[in-house]
């Protein structure tokens, strides 16, 4: 009798053991809100549905470098017909701002910065001196 | 009506041969548009080195490039980043050098830049395709592949290679935010204005030089500018005996 409560013990102790992590985890979660994202004021649309976005933009973005580097195809044509020039600086970061929406998504997903920012300029900096402006719909 | 085995076999065949024969036809038809000669393109440059005498202390070409650009001043020259620069006539052209040439002549300073050669000598030996020739003869640089390596530059006879030894940023007195800046550790060069020629726009130095002493133009097509210029007068380019054939030339 003696034996099984030791066995017991020792069984829920293991349990919780192995658990630990997971339910911290869990807490954490529900401390950190999502980061609730506000919709850009300066645009009317999406160049893709939000969902496609946050589940492939690192594909879009890789396949945009590819395309104006490699190809020199620098206009990119969203399924509604509207185009729009494949930049970061350009025009992602007409609307979505660094720190407000790529930074505080990927700190909440915990993703590594990516390398994007050590060439790739906010175009709130010097928007001043080049006249660099949020994409205008072009169609 | 019966129809007799030989009939049937008769027919089948021919429908089989016809039905080929469309399909024969319609691939000709549409291989055909395809075929049309497409107008070749060669971007090149014609510098006058008579008008960019005129005023010997003028670096507009250079600051605009390196403004747009986005090239930073580093002033530890072993370190120093240049897509544009210049260099006394002498050190780029040998032979003006004679017993009895005028100095001013020997010592003008030249603008250099990347000669976008036919034979380009750094693409051949990147082992990551980080630099290639265009098919518009444009040597381009793609920074995101880029390693550091550095061979390009040692295969470059012409100098026109810069490598970022230090973060190039903190170098930088503002940003173009239109351009990306470079990062430590990759190879830079002139990019003859990729950017801006894929938005129908001239070269930033060409723009930029006040006596229009650079000429801009596709060598490809005999009525160009730069064209004219080499029909009329009398061109060189740097070095030309190691066959790397630069798509730059100077008007001497």
């Amino acid at each position: 009798m003696r034996e099984r409560v030791l066995i017991g013990l020792g069984l829920a102790l293991l349990l919780l053991a192995a658990s630990g992590p997971l339910l911290i985890a869990h807490g954490r979660r529900q401390l950190s809100a999502a980061p609730v994202l506000q919709k850009p004021s300066n645009a009317a649309r999406c160049i893709l549905p939000a969902e496609t976005m946050r589940r492939s933009h690192m594909r879009l973005l890789v396949q945009w470098r590819e395309d104006v580097v490699r190809r020199n195809q620098r206009t990119f044509v969203a399924p509604d017909g509207h185009s729009y020039p494949k930049s970061l600086t350009g025009a992602c970061l007409g609307c979505h701002d660094k720190q407000q929406f790529c930074d505080r998504c990927h700190s909440y997903a915990g993703v590594a910065t990516p390398y994007c920012w050590n060439c790739h300029n906010q175009p709130a900096i010097a928007s001043t001196q080049t006249g660099l402006q949020p994409w205008r719909s072009g169609q | 009506m019966k129809i007799t085995r030989k009939d049937f076999l008769r027919l089948s065949g021919l429908s089989l041969l016809a039905a080929g024969a469309v399909q024969a036809v319609r691939r000709e038809l549409r291989a055909a548009p395809a075929q049309a000669p497409q107008a070749g393109v060669r971007w090149g440059m014609v510098i006058d080195l008579a008008k960019c005498r005129r005023d010997s202390g003028c670096d507009r070409c250079i600051r605009a490039c390196h403004e747009a650009h986005n090239v930073p001043r580093i002033a530890n020259p072993r370190h120093e980043i240049k897509w544009i620069w210049k260099q006394p006539l002498a050190s780029i052209f040998p032979f003006v050098k004679s017993t009895y040439a005028a100095s001013s002549s020997v010592e003008q300073q030249a603008p250099l830049l990347c000669n976008h050669c036919a034979q380009s000598p750094c693409t051949r030996v990147c082992p990551t395709q980080a630099t290639w020739k265009r098919e518009d003869g444009i040597v381009m640089m793609d920074w995101h592949r880029c390693i550091g390596c550095r061979y390009c530059m040692a295969a470059c006879p012409y100098g026109s290679r810069s490598f970022n030894w230090e973060e190039p940023r903190p170098a930088l007195a503002s940003i173009d935010a239109s351009f990306p800046t470079r990062s430590k550790g990759v190879v830079e060069k002139c990019n003859f204005c990729a950017e801006r020629i894929a938005r129908n726009q001239l070269p930033a130095c060409v723009l930029a030089c006040p006596e229009k002493a650079m000429v801009f133009g596709n060598l490809d097509d005999p009525q160009s500018a730069p064209r004219a210029l080499l029909r009329e007068r009398f061109a060189v380019q740097r070095q030309p005996e190691l066959g790397t054939n630069p798509s730059v030339f100077y008007l001497v």
